[in-house]
């Protein structure tokens, strides 16, 4: 938290990828994510040609492995799900060096981490290359509710004030010898978040108060008019998809 | 809970989403009259402080830990038609910002995590206030049980999608029984940590509770509800009770957990049935098909009764609250 104001999950770049406008990287990545999520788990050649699509992207936004895959642990513990599957799914079984597993459950195992795993990493680009205050301008473009975008906005802002504070009660907490972890030390725990509540409530009162008097109406003013995305920026982010649909079509042709 | 993509079937995906956009925008319509003025940083002050509380993981059992999903709470706190929308903006912004959760799953995870939650707490919330005394304890109190309410809810709801849904051919009763168990758990301590909550803003800021309104505030700041302590005892009980060495890998959520788990229980049932009866198993879902349907429909009808009353209620209350939504707070 101490380090800046750049999000933990951003990459500070100056690639082809950071530089696209967010609403169309938003567009490009959901497009690519729900073609991986709807292949067909035997269509084998569809997720290679996903990962292959991804690396691409990786490389030209110059995102490293290194810093995806240790974020990739989100979806752990389903992946931990997926490689039991083989063992308890019902179904006839096949043997895999004398242990027999379920044809099914290995199928679905894999189905399972595949489109999680690439899911993952494509949003994960998505946000390495992306600012959250952007992303959420991105998604007013795209005719999100300004309602919506607006209690993001101004939840993102207040996000790193409550986690600062959250710190300190936990410092003090701890400093005088209390350290509460078991059920029966919930009260504490709940207390301490009641005082959060207010206490971020009311200072949440006093920005707003400041806000008004300054001749803040409803909505934050727009400071650099954003010009609209030609074709060649809508042709280099839609690339993403657009390989995965080549890999989609190639799997139907090979997979049948 | 924050399921990934492609958990559950496109189709599955569409369907909640459809029904996620269309509670989303009644609700969006139902606090446009309130919000004219300025609310919005309120909202986005409890946006973040349900968002970090679902960083805060809580004990449920040695070794399963939870985490707030928050909609009950904000819920009560906003009232429902911002509660749903304060919970599914910090599902959504989690998606898109932090990458946790699927972005073709977000349609089932807010309805299950939003939605849900904020409609069937708020209507548990509402019924118990009926019976209950109007005075802080009373609030706290109902706060507890639509809190609990609202988690078993979800996760209802969930194991539902998974019958039309199915990934993977863990059946329905495994997924339903693991599910609704190990958040029945995490339900209670969703719920402690919600009356706590309530409580201590009760105490210092009662006009900040949307749910409190007509409470009898000369009955002194909210004590602790000795209820609590009871059902905190009879949870505690339970966790003995179903077997500490059940929860012994790492430190898993609900979901995550259940993922996990099913797995064991599938197991097990398969050595107790013989594996004839999966023989002609077609339908991942569906394993006996009478016990199967009747859990199903009961637990539709459930879902569906808490969810539709929580959006009657709401759409009542805009109708008749109009001039009432704009009584200044404090």
């Amino acid at each position: 938290m101490g380090a800046g104001h750049t999000h933990p999950l951003y990459v500070h770049e100056h690639s082809v990828v950071h530089h696209l406008p967010a609403h169309v990287k938003v567009v490009a990545v959901f497009t690519f994510t729900a073609l991986v999520a709807t292949a067909p788990r035997e269509h084998l050649l569809a997720f290679a040609g996903a990962t292959v699509a991804l690396l691409i992207g990786l490389r030209v936004a110059r995102v490293r492995l290194r810093f995806l895959l240790p974020r990739l642990a989100v979806v752990t513990p389903f992946l931990v799900g997926a490689v039991l599957l083989p063992f308890v799914a019902s179904g006839p079984r096949t043997e895999v060096l004398g242990i027999p597993l379920a044809v099914e459950g290995l199928w679905g195992g894999f189905g399972i981490a595949a489109r999680a795993i690439l899911g993952a990493s494509a949003s994960l680009l998505l946000v390495a290359t992306t600012e959250v205050p952007d992303l959420l301008r991105g998604l007013e473009r795209l005719r999100a509710p300004r309602l919506l975008t607006q209690i993001a906005a101004f939840m993102v802002r207040y996000l790193e004030v409550i986690v600062g504070e959250v710190s300190r009660q936990r410092r003090a907490m701890t400093a005088r010898g209390y350290d509460p972890r078991w059920l029966w030390q919930l009260r504490p725990l709940t207390a301490g978040l009641g005082v959060l509540f207010v206490r971020s409530y009311e200072r949440g009162e006093r920005v707003h108060a400041a806000m008004r008097a300054r001749g803040f109406e409803g909505s934050m003013p727009v400071l650099l008019a954003e010009r609209p995305a030609g074709a060649r920026v809508w042709t280099v982010a839609l690339a993403l998809p657009a390989m995965m649909v080549v890999a989609r079509i190639a799997a139907v042709l090979v997979h049948g | 809970m924050h399921a990934p993509d492609g958990f559950l079937t496109a189709p599955t995906a569409i369907v909640t989403g459809v029904l996620s956009a269309g509670a989303m925008a009644a609700s969006i319509r139902a606090s446009r009259p309130e919000l004219d003025d300025d609310r919005i940083p309120l909202a986005g002050v409890t946006a973040a402080f349900v968002f970090a509380a679902q960083m805060v993981n809580f004990p449920v059992a040695a070794g399963t830990t939870g985490h707030l999903m928050g909609g009950a709470l904000a819920a009560v706190l906003l009232g429902p038609s911002l509660g749903l929308l304060v919970v599914a903006v910090v599902v959504i912004v989690q998606a898109i910002g932090f990458a946790d959760g699927g972005l073709t799953a977000l349609g089932y995870n807010v309805f299950n995590m939003a939605v849900v939650t904020a409609l069937g707490g708020w209507a548990v919330f509402r019924g118990l206030r009926r019976f209950l005394p109007a005075t802080a304890t009373g609030v706290t109190l109902a706060a507890f049980v639509a809190s609990v309410a609202s988690v078993v809810l979800s996760a209802m709801a969930f194991s539902l999608q998974w019958l039309f849904g199915a990934s993977a051919a863990v059946p329905f009763d495994t997924v339903f029984t693991a599910m609704v168990g190990v958040h029945t758990l995490i339900g209670i301590g969703e719920g402690l940590v919600t009356a706590g909550v309530v409580a201590a803003v009760l105490a210092v800021r009662p006009d900040l509770v949307r749910g409190a309104d007509g409470i009898d505030r000369a009955a002194g700041p909210a004590k602790l509800p000795r209820a609590r302590f009871v059902l905190a005892a009879v949870a505690a009980s339970l966790v003995v009770a179903i077997g500490v060495a059940q929860f012994a890998v790492d430190d898993p959520d609900g979901l995550e957990r259940v993922a996990e788990d099913t797995g064991f229980i599938a197991s097990a049932e398969e050595h107790a049935l013989g594996s004839s009866v999966f023989a002609d198993y077609a339908t991942a879902g569906v394993e006996n098909e009478t016990v199967s349907l009747a859990i199903a429909g009961a637990v539709g009808t459930l879902v569906t009764l808490a969810v539709g009353t929580g959006l009657l209620l709401l759409v009542r209350d805009r109708r008749r609250g109009g001039a009432a939504a704009h009584a200044p707070t404090a």
